[in-house]
Parts: C-alpha cells; sequence; structure tokens
C-alpha cells in the first residue's frame, strides 16, 4: 500500500475524532449517537457495495443478514435464550461458562451468554445461513436472482414475524451490553457513549481499509472482470461461482457484524430490520454512492442514515429513498460522484419539455 | 380435512389463486414486449382498488370501478413516459431498481393520499353474510365475480392478441423486437401499450378482490410476490402457464393453512418460489432442453 492510499484513510480517522471533540466541546453528543449507528448500517453497506458493485451481484434481502446478527445478539443476550435449552442443559452450561447467570435489578436471574460466543455465533450463523443460500441463488441472473433474494428475505422476515424466541411482532427488547474490554460496553449507557462512537467508526474504517485492499487485489480484479462479463471472466480461468459466493458471504458477514452491535447498542430489535423496505434502502444508498465506489457507498451510507435517523425525512422516510433509487438509476446509474451526471440532467430536462414521440 | 372442507379450501385457493394468475399475466404482458420484470405491478392493483373505493362514495360502483381502471391505466402509461421511455438500452440491473423505486414511491403516495387505514369496495352482490351454498361449502358470491373477471380477462386478452392488428404487432414485439421494428412497428409505442394495458388490467383485479381481501397502502407487494411466483411457475411470458400456475399456488397456500401456522402461509409461497428457480427456472411446463439454453 502507497502513502497516497494511507492518506484518505487517515484524514478519515482525523475528521472522526474531530467530531467527537467538537461534539463533546459544544454539548451536543446526543449527535453521536446517531452518528455510532449510521456507521453500523454503512458497514452493512460496505458489504453490499462490494457485492452490488464489484461482483454485479444484486442482493435484495440484506436486511436479512443484519437481523440475523442482531436476532442472534439478542436471543443470546435475553433470558430467551432459556427457551433454546431444557433446565438441565442451561445449568450445565452455567457451570462451564459457557452461559453467565447474573441477577437483574429486581433480583430476577439473568442469562446471558459471554460475547466472544454470541459474536462467534452470530458470525457463523451467518455464514452457515449465507452459504447455503449463496449456492443455489448465486446461479441465478438480474431478475430472477433478484427475486429470489427478496423471497429469501422475505420468508426470514415471516420467520422473525412469527416465532416466538424472536418476539413475534414486538422484537426483542432490553437487550444487555455486550462487554468489550473489562468495563467497556457496546451498549446504549451514556457513560459509554464517546467509546461506543470509536468503537463504531474502528469497525468501519476498519472494514474500508480491507475492502479497499481487497478490490485492488487480484480478487477485485477478478470481480470486476465477473461483472464486466461472467462468460468471459470463466474463460479467462476465474472460478465465477466460488468467487461470486465468498464475496456473498463476505457482505452477508459484514451485515451480520452491523446487526450484532447495533442491537447491543440500542437494546432491541424488531422484525421491521429485516423488512423489504431496509434491503432496498441499503440497495438505494449503494446506488447513489456509486455501485463501485467504496468511498462513495461510505459517505452516503453515513450521510443517508444519519439524515433518516435524525428524523428530517419526516413520514417521507422511505418515500425518499425510493424517489433517490429512480433518480439516480435513470439519470446516473454510475452514482452521483461522476461528471457524466450533470450532462444527464441537462438531457432529461430537455426532452421532459417535449416527452411525445421525439 | 374432511370432504366439505376440501371444497371449501379449494373455492378460496382458487379465488386468491386467479387473482395471482392476472397479477402473472400483467408481469407477462410488459416483460413480453420489454424484457422487464416490472415490479411495481403489485401496487397497480392496490391503486385500482383505493381509487374505485374513494369514488364510489360519489358515483355507482360500476362507475367508479371504470374511473378507477381509467386513472390507473393513466398511472401506469405516465410511468413508461417518463421512466422507461427514453432510456435506450437499459441494463437489467437498472431496470430492476428503477421499477423497486417506483413501486416504493407509489406505496408511499398512496399512504399519504389515504392514509393506512384498511378498506374494502362494498360487495357487488348483497353483503357480507350473503352466501352460496355448493357441495356442502359456503362462500360469497364475490367469489363468482372475481372468477368471472378473470375469465373475461384471459379470453378479451387472447381476443386482443390473436385477432387485432395492435395485438399481433405486440406478439411481434415479443417474438423479436428487431424484426418488429423492421416491419413498421413502433416498438416504443407498443411498450407504452404494453405498460397502460398491464395497469388497467390490474387494476380491474384490484377491484374485484378488494371485497374479500380489503385493500391497504402496502397490499402491492405481497400480491407482486405470489403472482411473479405464478409467472416463473407458469414459464415466464406465457400466459396459459401463468393461468394454471396461478391457480395452483392459491389451492397449495389455502391448504397450508390447515397444517402449518398462518404466520408462515406467505413463506411457503416463497419456499415454493425458491424451489422453482433453483431447480426449474424455466417453469413447470418449459422444456428442460430449452431452459438450459437459456439465461437465468
Amino acid at each position: 500500500m502507497k502513502i497516497s492510499s494511507h492518506l484518505p484513510v487517515a484524514l478519515l480517522g482525523a475528521i472522526v475524532v474531530l467530531f467527537q471533540v467538537l461534539m463533546s466541546a459544544t454539548g451536543t453528543d446526543y449527535l453521536l449517537i446517531q452518528l455510532t449507528m449510521s456507521a453500523y448500517y454503512a458497514l452493512v453497506v460496505l458489504g453490499l457495495c462490494l457485492l452490488m458493485g464489484y461482483a454485479g451481484q444484486i442482493s435484495m434481502g440484506h436486511a436479512a443478514f443484519f437481523a440475523l446478527g442482531g436476532y442472534t445478539a439478542a436471543v443470546l443476550s435475553t433470558n430467551n435464550l432459556t427457551q433454546l435449552f431444557s433446565a438441565g442443559v442451561l445449568e450445565w452450561l452455567v457451570q462451564k461458562g459457557l452461559i453467565i447467570l447474573s441477577t437483574d435489578a429486581y433480583g430476577a436471574a439473568a442469562y446471558r451468554a459471554p460475547a466472544w460466543l454470541s459474536l462467534g455465533t452470530a458470525v457463523l450463523i451467518t455464514v452457515a445461513v449465507s452459504f447455503a443460500i449463496g449456492i443455489p441463488v448465486l446461479r441465478l441472473k438480474g431478475h430472477y436472482l433478484a427475486m429470489a433474494t427478496l423471497g429469501f428475505g422475505t420468508i426470514l422476515y415471516r420467520i422473525f414475524l412469527g416465532t416466538r424466541i424472536f418476539g413475534e411482532a414486538d422484537g426483542i427488547s432490553a437487550v444487555r451490553p455486550c462487554e468489550i474490554l473489562p468495563g467497556l460496553f457496546v451498549g446504549g449507557d451514556p457513560s459509554q457513549r464517546v467509546f461506543n462512537y470509536y468503537f463504531a467508526w474502528i469497525l468501519l474504517i476498519g472494514a474500508l481499509v480491507l475492502l479497499l485492499n481487497l478490490v485492488r487485489s487480484r480478487v477485485g480484479r477478478a470481480l470486476r472482470a465477473i461483472h464486466g462479463s461472467e462468460e468471459a471472466a470463466g474463460a479467462m480461468g476465474i472460478d465465477t461461482a466460488r468467487y461470486k459466493l465468498n464475496i456473498f458471504v463476505i457482505s452477508a458477514v459484514f451485515a451480520a457484524l452491523g446487526g450484532y452491535f447495533m442491537t447491543h447498542f440500542n437494546g432491541g430489535i424488531g422484525p421491521s430490520e429485516a423488512g423489504i423496505m431496509k434491503s432496498v434502502r441499503y440497495v438505494a444508498i449503494v446506488a447513489v454512492g456509486g455501485m463501485a465506489n467504496l468511498w462513495g457507498c461510505l459517505l452516503m451510507g453515513v450521510v443517508l442514515n444519519f439524515l433518516s435517523l435524525r428524523g428530517y425525512f419526516g413520514s417521507y422516510d422511505d418515500a425518499v429513498f425510493g424517489a433517490l433509487l429512480i433518480i439516480i438509476m435513470a439519470l446516473a446509474p454510475e452514482g452521483i460522484f461522476r461528471k457524466e451526471s450533470i450532462s444527464r440532467i441537462k438531457e432529461l430536462t430537455r426532452r421532459l419539455s417535449w416527452p411525445f414521440w421525439k | 380435512m374432511s370432504p366439505d372442507n376440501i371444497v371449501q379450501y379449494l373455492i378460496s385457493g382458487i379465488t386468491a389463486g386467479s387473482i395471482y394468475a392476472i397479477v402473472a399475466i400483467g408481469f407477462n404482458i410488459i416483460y413480453n414486449t420489454t424484457g422487464i420484470i416490472n415490479f411495481a405491478q403489485g401496487e397497480f392493483l392496490m391503486l385500482g382498488g383505493m381509487i374505485s373505493i374513494t369514488l364510489a362514495q360519489f358515483m355507482p360502483l360500476p362507475a367508479a370501478i371504470l374511473a378507477a381502471v381509467i386513472i390507473t391505466a393513466g398511472v401506469g402509461f405516465l410511468i413508461e413516459l417518463v421512466f422507461i421511455r427514453w432510456i435506450d438500452s437499459p441494463s437489467v440491473l437498472r431496470m430492476i431498481i428503477i421499477t423497486i423505486g417506483l413501486s416504493i414511491v407509489i406505496r408511499e403516495a398512496a399512504l399519504h393520499i389515504w392514509d393506512e387505514k384498511v378498506r374494502a369496495l362494498p360487495y357487488f352482490t348483497g353483503n357480507e353474510i350473503t352466501s352460496i351454498e355448493i357441495l356442502g361449502a359456503r362462500f360469497s358470491p364475490q367469489v363468482l365475480w372475481v372468477l368471472g373477471t378473470c375469465a373475461i380477462i384471459v379470453i378479451i386478452l387472447n381476443i386482443f392478441y390473436y385477432y387485432t392488428l395492435t395485438g399481433k404487432s405486440m406478439r411481434a414485439c415479443a417474438a423479436n423486437r428487431t424484426a418488429a421494428s423492421l416491419c413498421g412497428i413502433n416498438i416504443k409505442n407498443m411498450v407504452s401499450l404494453s405498460f397502460t394495458l398491464s395497469a388497467a388490467i390490474g387494476a380491474l383485479a384490484g377491484c374485484v378482490i378488494s371485497p374479500i381481501t380489503q385493500t391497504q397502502y402496502d397490499c402491492g407487494a405481497t400480491l407482486a410476490i405470489k403472482g411473479f411466483t405464478a409467472a416463473i411457475f407458469g414459464g415466464l411470458g406465457s400466459s396459459t402457464g401463468a393461468i394454471v400456475a396461478g391457480l395452483l399456488i392459491g389451492v397449495i397456500e389455502a391448504a397450508s393453512i390447515s397444517i402449518i401456522p398462518l404466520a408462515y402461509k406467505d413463506a411457503i409461497t416463497l419456499t415454493l418460489l425458491l424451489g422453482i428457480l433453483f431447480f426449474r427456472p424455466g417453469g413447470i411446463f418449459g422444456s428442460r432442453e430449452a431452459a438450459a439454453l437459456k439465461e437465468y
């Protein structure tokens, strides 16, 4: 990696620190909450950017992976996990230290799995599910791929919505914080706010650096070849099926990590996180960010989610993302960070003034 | 399941299934002329239902339904004119995303024009408790309206496709766009027409089903997914396949309620969709050899 590529990442790090210092100094550090959440959502966007922008495979079901990570965190950090085991097994797990038994504020028994175990489980489940679904799904193209991933996402949504251990329509609340280091928790406690902000952003920047290196490597070139033409890539000796599957799994794990930490940070998760609208929202952000543009996706992922979380879009929240999708894909399918976008807008205004039978 | 129940399940399955078939035919009309899957197809049903419910307060029911169909057809025409017509050689990914965006914007617009309340048109004949008995199963006369309307839509569409010049031109587009345009067919107009037609059919289906299933601003997405399942199941582009597959899916879904919890009802159709996509992407009636040559 050359110095020139270190510089933007270092700048981003500096901006992240600057924001925290400014907000803490001016007493507006409540904004850090939304910035932390935006970072977790942006993590999903980065993973999807790799899949859609570089490998050219659309996924309309990424919210399901986010929810998969989130629900694993939620079930394993609340008393819902007692539904998983019989009393004897539960006691044995507690003795082995695989489940921590404590008492909550009201003196009732409170079970939770240690952080490393629940995080490991979340990642393992996501890898297994994305692997199992990815093998058949990624053989499809175009409409069929979009509908298959949409169908998969909706099935998981229905399962979260209709199953007792996932809290049905209410979701799971009162998820206990996740202990990263002794005394440092990912959770909603105000005293941990600054730590949570930095934790989320270090995770996001780490993911960015990883992906920046990945797309510049042999793998990245292979992915772009697949995007260009799968047959040609195959003829060049690229194992297209394996690359697509690996990228699908990686992007699913990114989404699940976002969901895992977000659930601990928020202290809860509901079935709407797995809904179609959420998946569409991630696709919209990747489209606005410019498909094969990690920096653009990161920027839009943070900005749009921040605006949405602060409630700037009001009751038009979903409509904004739908409209963005149409406008971007109609006018600037390569994203807005391009010169051609401006000439396209001129072209559209010209045609809209006389749209009939040109 | 007792014999009575079987008839009951069959009738409710066929009713829902005939609507899925109409949605699937709507998908096919647009797919045949453009090669695009219009993800906003379900929203046409919602719009038809919602507009007719509003208009029915001011005018007689048949007039309200007619007006709703015309307005929705206009919306379909406008969508094609503004968003599809001027894009020259659209990639599939781009068109998927645009139509998904459209479906969301239409849905959100409906939420703001109307509200999130569940509404319904009045029953065309009789009321909620009127029922007809056949073989021990009781059902509403509205079921006959649904089945009759769907049958008429299919018959008229077939007459249109096979006995009118415009219909034949549309079939020519489906067969080979370049050849059709060399024969002097204006392909862009055919695409506009297919969006208009598809919206009109969707709106009519949305009206007749409204008394039974009721209409809400977000009811389009589920209908679209099931309609798409029917379209794939029957082989994308095939009308006969869509009808058979639609009815079959309706019956499977109705029967599944007696076995698994209602909460997972939609998951059944979706699992079926994934199964078809994985194993027979050409549909149940398509030949395996032909399917092997096509790209999915």
